[in-house]
């Protein structure tokens, strides 16, 4: 029965395939190549607190690859970018990881969320003046969304925008803003309606965050210092201008940027995943417990499997959306999913890593050589990794978007005490 | 890289899917307690159950492993009983039939076989290759099954049979056994998750339906995602299995076991929970899914065992 349909479509191959393409394997090899002359070159890493030399150096990397071609390796070939196709996008990063190349650092609002919008959503005036510049790691871009009132319902923001004349004026509170203490502007979701349904009333704002009446202050998170700011607004002053899409269509804005990733928004924190796995595994061979070593404890081993199962599959799902986006299909069960899952697995590692450390969790210093790993690395992925259940969306969030968007499940009625 | 399903893995997907709701309904197999008739049986032959992965030369389809995985995950969610992957492995090897098969126990294990009492032959797998025991003249005595779909049957003393196949093939089949069965068990999960989500949407508790209460929602959402992972690391470990080139092709099939099995276990578990009282019942199909999960856990490697096999395959 089967036999008799063995033939196939076009736009679809003939198998499944894992291996990368011909393509796909030169852009690797021609990165493997780049990489290895260019990394020696990079000045030292920074340390982690020491935010204006992060800037610094993560601005130097972004120049780099601006340089070598491999800047805005989505973005559109007339912006500067590479229009990659997702699956070569993921080779892109899967070389980067390999070769222990810098992360996007600073560059992350720029080129993954602020820069695509403005590049989907912005007049040609405002991709001309900003997106080189993103591109080529001469400006910092940070994120406005969330306020201490506004985290999972994020579209009841009240910071205010108020029009005078060709300015707005601004007031209000944001939080959660992403390297806002070393930014050079600010993509900012404003209240511009407060009359309207509250999907409806929110603009789009563009902020230099220079201007007059913009206070900074870092969070200190459960991790220790942070990339995370919280920023206040006192009659700040924008051109209207600045304004990215139309008036109280700001949502709608900030909703196309979600769409660009394509399925490679986890890559990162999944290649992180499977190098913690190892050096997890390392550590436990090393470290003494009883008569041997924690590595004899059987327990410890098969959960060190079980989780690192968990981040192969999330590989695997990474690999199908991304496979998905390639032949053009929209955006499917999956980031929600991968979403929820990449969050969870991590943590669960990370925990592993933990019990693993058994009385050495107590402090970050107390070995920082078993087999290059340091126990204050594992203890602050652990730490870092509650985050990844909250930021973008929380695991409850994501739950409900899977139950009624994909399951097709009603919507919870209002809470009543009768 | 194209991993996304082909034309043809999509028409298998829905025959298949097919083949299951019209031939063998839960109902029908409940009914026959799980014995596998020769009727049904040469159907699935027919249909390229066991034959898809052999050569076209051969009477084959000359299809690859990931195309048998969508077939099994189809199965699985299917309930569809019998020996499934037995017979897939050993076509070509043995006589067209219903063949079995289990891990040669070790000592004292005891040796449990599946649907003994409706084989034509049963393969054997130890440390020194693949064998051919003829279950006939066997000294057996059906038990009291767990899972009613999958009938058991203990064996006083397992020949050491015929020598049809080397460690190698023993090894190999262990690893592609492992894949289809994962495959199966991303079927279950599946299953399990559509019965529970339908149910959640019918039954109504305070006048509206419980899907519509977030604990009852974040369960069933917790359901999609096991089910989900399971499906993809299944295919993707078949996929490994057709191109052994592109990574640690043993870790994929331990990972796809073991995510799949612990989803189908899960899956089972919240199946019966969200059913409420009613998944208590028998008529209820929810422990079925679950009884089944626990069948298929214990061939070609436990979960456990799996997890162990992954620990060590992370430190190459």
């Amino acid at each position: 029965m089967f036999g008799d349909e063995n033939k196939t479509l076009a736009l679809c191959s003939a198998a499944v395939q894992l291996a990368h393409s011909e393509s796909e394997r030169r852009l690797a090899a021609d990165l493997r190549a780049w990489l290895a002359s260019a990394l020696p070159q990079l000045p030292a890493r920074p340390a982690r607190d020491d935010w204006p030399a992060r800037r610094h150096f993560d601005l130097t990397w972004q120049r780099m690859l601006f340089d070598a071609g491999y800047a805005g390796i989505a973005w559109p070939r007339a912006y500067g970018g590479r229009e990659a196709s997702p699956t070569e996008q993921l080779v892109f990063l899967e070389e980067l990881d390999r070769a222990d190349a810098p992360d996007v650092g600073v560059n992350f609002v720029g080129t993954l969320h602020a820069g695509p919008t403005i590049l989907a959503e912005g007049t040609p005036a405002q991709r001309e003046r900003y997106l080189p510049a993103i591109l080529r790691g001469d400006e910092v871009w940070c994120q406005g969304f969330s306020e201490p009132e506004a985290g999972s319902d994020l579209a009841s923001l009240r910071t205010r925008a108020v029009r005078d004349g060709d300015e707005y004026v601004i007031n209000g509170q944001k939080v959660w803003s992403t390297y806002a203490h070393v930014a050079d502007f600010q993509e900012l979701l404003v209240r511009t309606n407060p009359d309207a349904p509250k999907h409806k009333g929110i603009t789009w704002l563009i902020v230099p965050m220079a201007t007059p009446g913009i206070t900074v202050r870092p969070i200190r998170t459960i991790a220790g210092p942070s990339e995370f700011c919280e920023v206040f607004y006192d009659d700040v002053r924008v051109p209207v201008g600045n304004r990215v899409g139309g008036e109280d269509d700001g949502w709608r804005v900030a909703m196309v940027t979600f769409a660009f990733e394509r399925g490679t928004g986890f890559v990162g924190e999944i290649m992180e995943g499977m190098r913690l796995c190892r050096q997890i595994a390392h550590i436990a061979q090393r470290l003494p417990r009883g008569k041997g070593t924690a590595w004899d404890d059987v327990e410890l081993r098969r959960d060190l499997g079980r989780a690192a199962a968990s981040i192969d599959a999330c590989w695997s799902l990474t690999a199908w959306i991304v496979s998905e986006a390639a032949r053009g299909g929209a955006a499917g069960v999956g980031a929600s999913v991968l979403k929820l899952r990449v969050g969870e697995a991590f943590q669960e590692l990370a925990e592993v890593g933990m019990r693993v450390l058994g009385r050495s969790a107590l402090a970050f210093d107390h070995f920082d050589d078993v087999d290059g790993v340091s126990s204050a690395r594992v203890i602050a992925e652990y730490l870092r990794g509650f985050g990844l259940t909250i930021g973008g969306g929380t695991s409850q969030i994501q739950r409900n978007i899977i139950a009624e968007r994909v399951l097709g499940l009603p919507k919870e009625a209002p809470w009543t005490s009768s | 890289m194209d991993f996304q399903l082909t034309a043809l893995q999509e028409e298998l997907r829905d025959t298949t899917r097919k083949l299951c709701a019209g031939r063998f309904p839960v109902a029908a197999s409940r009914a026959a307690g799980g014995r596998v008739d020769a009727g049904s049986w040469a159907e699935l032959a027919d249909a390229g159950v066991f034959d898809l992965r052999r050569p076209e030369e051969s009477g084959g389809l000359g299809l690859g492993t990931t195309d048998a995985a969508v077939v099994f995950d189809e199965l699985g969610r299917g309930l569809v009983p019998g020996p499934l992957v037995w017979t897939h492995l050993a076509a070509g090897l043995l006589p067209a039939g219903t063949v079995g098969g289990i891990e040669r126990p070790v000592g004292a294990e005891p040796v449990l076989v599946e649907y003994l009492g409706d084989l034509d032959a049963l393969v054997v797998l130890d440390a020194e290759g693949v064998w051919a025991v003829d279950p006939h003249p066997l000294a057996a005595h059906p038990l009291a099954p767990l899972d009613p779909l999958t009938p058991v049957w203990t064996v006083a003393e397992l020949p050491t049979g015929d020598r049809v196949g080397s460690a190698d093939d023993a090894s190999r089949w262990r690893l592609e056994g492992a894949a289809l069965t994962a495959a199966l068990l991303a079927g279950v999960a599946a299953g399990a998750c559509e019965l529970t989500v339908a149910y959640a949407r019918e039954r109504r508790q305070f006048g509206r339906p419980v899907g519509s209460f977030q604990a009852v929602k974040h369960a069933l959402a917790d359901m999609l995602v096991r089910a989900e992972m399971a499906r993809v690391q299944a295919y993707a470990a078949a996929a490994h299995v057709d191109e052994p080139d592109v990574a640690d092709t043993v870790r994929a099939v331990a990972a796809a076991k073991l995510v799949a099995g612990d989803a189908a276990l899960q899956n089972g578990k919240a199946a019966i929970q969200l059913h409420g009282g009613m998944g208590m019942t028998w008529e209820v199909d929810a422990h079925l899914y679950l009884k089944r999960a626990w069948v298929l856990d214990a061939s070609f490697g436990s979960a456990d065992a799996q997890a162990e096999a992954v620990a060590l395959r992370v430190l190459r």
